[in-house]
């Protein structure tokens, strides 16, 4: 009996094993043959266009990174999804855009515009005030949320604040649009930063614009990721979280206030959502209650695609599907407006064959 | 009055009644020990006290201030420093980053580097291993990072949860060296061990405990020539 069952578990490990390596030759095969066709046999696009691409993606990247360290903060530190965490982007992009709109009502003529605002006459205190708010509204949303919907659940078994936390995504998502109505509204920049302006440079026979919100976007996250990664790796604080999430208890006897280190990850997870709420509001040009799903997913699957639980993990992950999205069409050769569907094919294809992400889940003692 | 005073304490986990009334006192520079077999409630009172569980009855006091109302990390700014069962080192963390976790409560940086030398003095192995990640460690070298953590708070009470299990003798032997020297030095102990000969040689009195009950306490000496402890700890007929 005991043979025979053995017998049968090695030969649907191999089977298992044979149709991954067969998917993962296709795929593989599939993709040569692609680049192949579209770079060398029928090019269709030029450098300048694929320079474009790249831009893109990369400037997207950014923003996945910044939320997708949210996720795996989180998780690193209560092993759950915080599935509202798209939502507090969300929140984020709101504070940003109410910056913009109460800094546009306040007119400062000059002889030569009379019509001139302080948003456009002071853009940096504007963006500056912009970030600061949408960042703050967003770590206070965050804070909140763990304190009501998943502090109290903490001995629960783990499924049920995983729950909650969809329950908390889909309550936030409906409080929006109760105060912020349903109909989307466009982000109204300083005039420096309109969107599509930028610097343009020459590349191969075209000329490829780099706009001034992606660099603003692309610099700030930048800055951002390497400031959240120097404080989880040099401060006490990110000593604390370190030691937290490995082992409660013991970090509780080393004289760290859990509950005061779990309430500041979702402050600053909050606070990385807020700000790429309000980079993706002054790029992309759009906020209204729902804003936040599509890259909160996308942000978890370059979380999980990184490894959940691991920070650089979770940054490159970022930077990876923002490429893939936007070079990732032209070389599967598929429509651009599917590029969302490859994000989530993604999703799907490291949970069935790589459930520990590329790079590795980290490993942890207290996995209950 | 003595430093620490545990009286008449019930523990429970869900509905396992693990501690029935447990009192025993620490004097000021003593090395108190706590014997008993698997399943006593040793780890249980240690827990007690350092705050991890909520005792249900019975009263904590140290230096006549009642614990019960505190949390561990308030328990820590008191002086009261444990190494948990199976070490709890942060194995993902340098052994360093393990010594800076044992200070986190400390804002008196000169006397954290006094404290790290003299760690580093005790266990010169640690010195050597500074920048290598805890889990890397040999199981004697993950015991001295969590009493050398443990010491980096500056405790005056230290509770020690069977810093000789899983260890070869010899190192079994050097660990108890250590302890002695480290309450030679100021710093009272309380013992937990299933390894009663060792505890009951270095220790000035003792506890046995016995299904979540204290059923003697005496000198260490007086302890070592009972009757009863020779049988069921000490492996004699
Ligand atoms: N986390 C727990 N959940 C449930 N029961 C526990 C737990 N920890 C200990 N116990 C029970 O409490 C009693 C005392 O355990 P413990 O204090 O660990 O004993 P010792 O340290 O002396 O071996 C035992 O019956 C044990 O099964
Ligand atoms: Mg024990």
């Amino acid at each position: 009996m005991g043979i025979h069952n053995a017998v049968k578990n090695i030969k649907s490990i191999s089977a298992y094993q044979v149709i991954q390596f067969v998917i993962g030759a296709l795929f593989i095969g599939y993709i040569l043959w692609r680049l192949n066709e579209i770079l060398r046999v029928n090019p269709i696009y030029g450098p300048d266009t694929w320079m474009r691409f790249a831009i893109a993606g990369l400037i997207l990247g950014s923003v996945y990174a910044l939320i997708a360290i949210g996720y795996t903060l989180v998780y690193g530190i209560l092993f759950m999804i915080n599935f509202a965490h798209g939502e507090i982007m969300m929140i984020g992009a709101f504070g940003g855009y109410f910056v913009f709109e109460a800094l546009n009502a306040i007119p400062t003529p000059t002889a030569a515009d009379p019509e001139l605002t302080f948003l456009s006459a002071q853009p940096v205190i504007s963006v500056l005030l912009a970030f600061i708010v949408g960042m703050s509204v967003s770590a206070l949303s965050g804070y909140f949320l763990e304190k009501i919907a998943y502090r109290p659940l903490r001995s629960a078994p783990r499924l049920v604040p995983l729950i909650s936390a969809i329950g908390a995504s889909i309550f936030l998502q409906n409080a929006g649009q109760l105060l912020f109505g349903a109909q989307r509204r466009d982000y109204l920049n300083p005039e420096v930063l309109t969107r599509g302006n930028g610097w343009e440079f020459p590349v191969g026979e075209g000329t490829v614009i780099l706009p001034y919100t992606g660099a603003l976007t692309f610099v700030l996250s930048f800055l951002i990721l390497i400031g959240l990664f120097t404080l989880v790796q040099r401060t006490r604080l990110g000593r604390a979280m370190r030691a937290v999430a490995e082992n409660k208890p013991v970090a509780a006897l080393m004289g760290v206030d859990v509950d005061g280190v779990i309430s500041r990850t979702f402050i600053i997870s909050g606070a990385m959502a807020g700000a790429a709420g309000v980079m993706w509001g002054i790029h992309l040009g759009l906020v209204y209650y729902f804003v936040g799903f599509i890259p909160g997913i996308k942000a978890f699957t370059a979380a999980v695609l990184g490894g959940i639980g691991n920070i650089p993990g979770a940054m490159l992950g970022g930077f990876f599907l923002g490429i893939v999205e936007a070079i990732g069409p032209p070389i599967l050769g598929l429509s651009f407006q599917l590029k969302d569907v490859i994000a989530f094919g993604i999703l799907v294809l490291v949970l069935i064959f790589r459930p520990t992400g590329i790079m590795g889940e980290v490993l942890t003692e207290e996995k209950v | 009055m003595p430093m620490l005073e545990v009286h008449n304490i019930h523990t429970y986990y869900d509905n396992i009644h693990a501690l029935k009334g447990v009192s025993l006192s620490v004097e000021q520079g003593e090395i108190v020990t706590l014997i008993g077999g698997n399943g006593a409630g040793k780890t249980t009172t240690l827990r007690s006290i350092s705050g991890l569980r909520k005792t249900s009855r019975g009263s904590i006091r140290l230096n006549g201030e009642e614990l019960g109302a505190y949390k561990p990390h308030e328990i820590v700014s008191k002086s009261v420093s444990m190494v948990p069962e199976g070490r709890g080192v942060f194995a993902r963390l340098s052994v360093a980053e393990n010594l800076d976790m044992g200070a986190y409560i400390r804002r008196d940086r000169k006397g954290v580097e006094a404290d790290l030398e003299r760690v580093f003095e005790i266990f010169p192995r640690l010195k050597e291993r500074r920048k290598q990640v805890a889990g890397t460690l040999s199981g004697g070298e993950q015991q001295m990072l969590a009493i050398g953590r443990a010491l980096m708070a500056h405790p005056t009470l230290l509770l020690l949860d069977e810093p000789s299990m899983g260890l070869a003798p010899i190192l079994v032997e050097s660990i108890f060296e250590t302890i002695q020297q480290i309450n030679q030095e100021g710093t009272t102990i309380l013992l937990v061990e299933q390894n009663a000969l060792m505890a009951l040689s270095v220790a000035n009195r003792g506890y046995v405990l016995q299904t979540g009950e204290i059923v003697l306490s005496d000198t260490a000496a007086n302890l070592k020539q009972n009757e009863m402890v020779q049988k069921a700890y000490l492996g004699m007929e």
